[in-house]
């Protein structure tokens, strides 16, 4: 597949979930089942994501200057702070870990 | 106008929640632009994913995936992308009373259809709060975060490598940001730590973007199955909040 293939497939798949959402008739989704594997999937691939997207470099696990700034985020995230300010903080957080060669 | 019948005490703050959750999120698709040219997509095409995908989730599962994997992993890309995406149907599902009126509103409204305008929208308590909560979310939103994969794309393109600059990181405590106010209960808790398990264990034998579907199907296998689920009773009260 291209790139172009991909991002077209995914982009169309997606908005599609949104419309097909709209013509579903509400009594269906207000049964539990339908709703919560919705709420779990969303729960499940974003928890892998964290762990591929902190962790993983070319194929294999990596612990590196990605991690100490994830565990931060999570501390802040804890705290409240802002969605922003946690994101702009676990970048500057890795972005100085690797300055100062570490963890690079 | 000068209707009675029409409840607009709550215009106001339906308004400020809009405006300030609208402006922050937007400004986030500054690194969404820059991480997607590093991940190998052109800048049209991370344009393309903002204007058409629309869902900051499954927009960054798209590029994690092909940053990891390449052109090889399309169709897990693909896959994941849309099961992120599913929760929008859900979304749109809660958000079709409130929208109302005539089919193309519906249609109109459907891009815009995402975690934050739904948030924002159903936290109202007035309808017409509810209107202003979805729709100023999802326009300020779209409009900014198109904007902003746009600079950041072009700035992405400029600066090299975004490493340097800790966007992989920013983007793993996305992911952690836009999971934590699910983590409420014993059940997500517990199929946050299995899936991640799962991801952890798979991603050095298998390619890109699988070990991530395969920690959906463990979440899909407890939500059927109800494992350390609440009571039916609780369940759909928790289904409608």
């Amino acid at each position: 597949m291209t790139v172009w293939q991909i991002v077209l497939l995914a982009s169309v798949a997606v908005l599609a979930l949104k419309v097909v959402g709209y013509l579903v008739p509400p009594k269906l989704m207000e049964r539990p089942t339908p709703a919560r594997v919705a709420n779990l999937t969303t729960v499940g691939l974003l928890a892998a994501l964290v762990v591929t997207q902190t962790f993983e470099r070319a194929g294999d696990l990596v612990l590196d200057a990605r991690l100490p700034a994830v565990v931060l985020a999570g501390i802040l995230f804890a705290l409240r702070v802002p969605f922003i300010v946690v994101i702009v903080v676990a970048a500057l957080t890795a972005a100085g870990l690797r300055l100062l060669g570490w963890m690079a | 106008m000068t209707s009675s019948d029409v409840d607009r005490s709550g215009d106001g703050a339906a308004l400020r929640a809009s405006l300030s959750v609208g402006i922050a999120v937007a400004a986030y698709g500054l690194s969404f632009g820059a991480l997607a040219v590093a991940s190998g997509l052109d800048v049209w095409q991370a344009c393309v994913l903002s204007l058409v995908m629309f869902s900051g989730g499954s927009q960054f599962a798209v590029i994690g995936v092909l940053a990891s994997g390449g052109t090889a992993a399309g169709p897990a890309a693909i896959a994941s992308a849309a099961l992120l995406g599913l929760r929008n149907s859900l979304y749109a599902v809660r958000m079709g009373p409130i929208v109302g009126g005539p089919w193309w509103r519906r249609l109109l409204a459907a891009p815009l259809t995402i975690d934050e305008s739904t948030a924002v929208g159903t936290a109202q308590p007035t309808l017409r709060g509810q209107r202003i909560g979805f729709w100023v979310t999802g326009g300020v939103i779209y409009v900014g975060w198109n904007l902003t994969t746009l600079a950041g794309a072009l700035l992405g393109d400029l600066v090299g490598d975004v490493r340097q600059y800790g966007l992989d990181a920013a983007a793993a405590a996305a992911f952690l940001g836009l999971i934590w106010p699910r983590l409420s209960a014993l059940q997500p808790v517990a199929v946050a730590v299995a899936a991640a398990v799962v991801a952890a264990v798979l991603t050095p034998w298998l390619p890109a973007g699988i070990p991530v579907l395969a920690a959906a199907l463990v979440a899909i296998a407890v939500g059927i199955t109800n494992v350390l689920g609440s009571r039916p009773v609780d369940a759909r009260q928790e289904a409608q909040t």
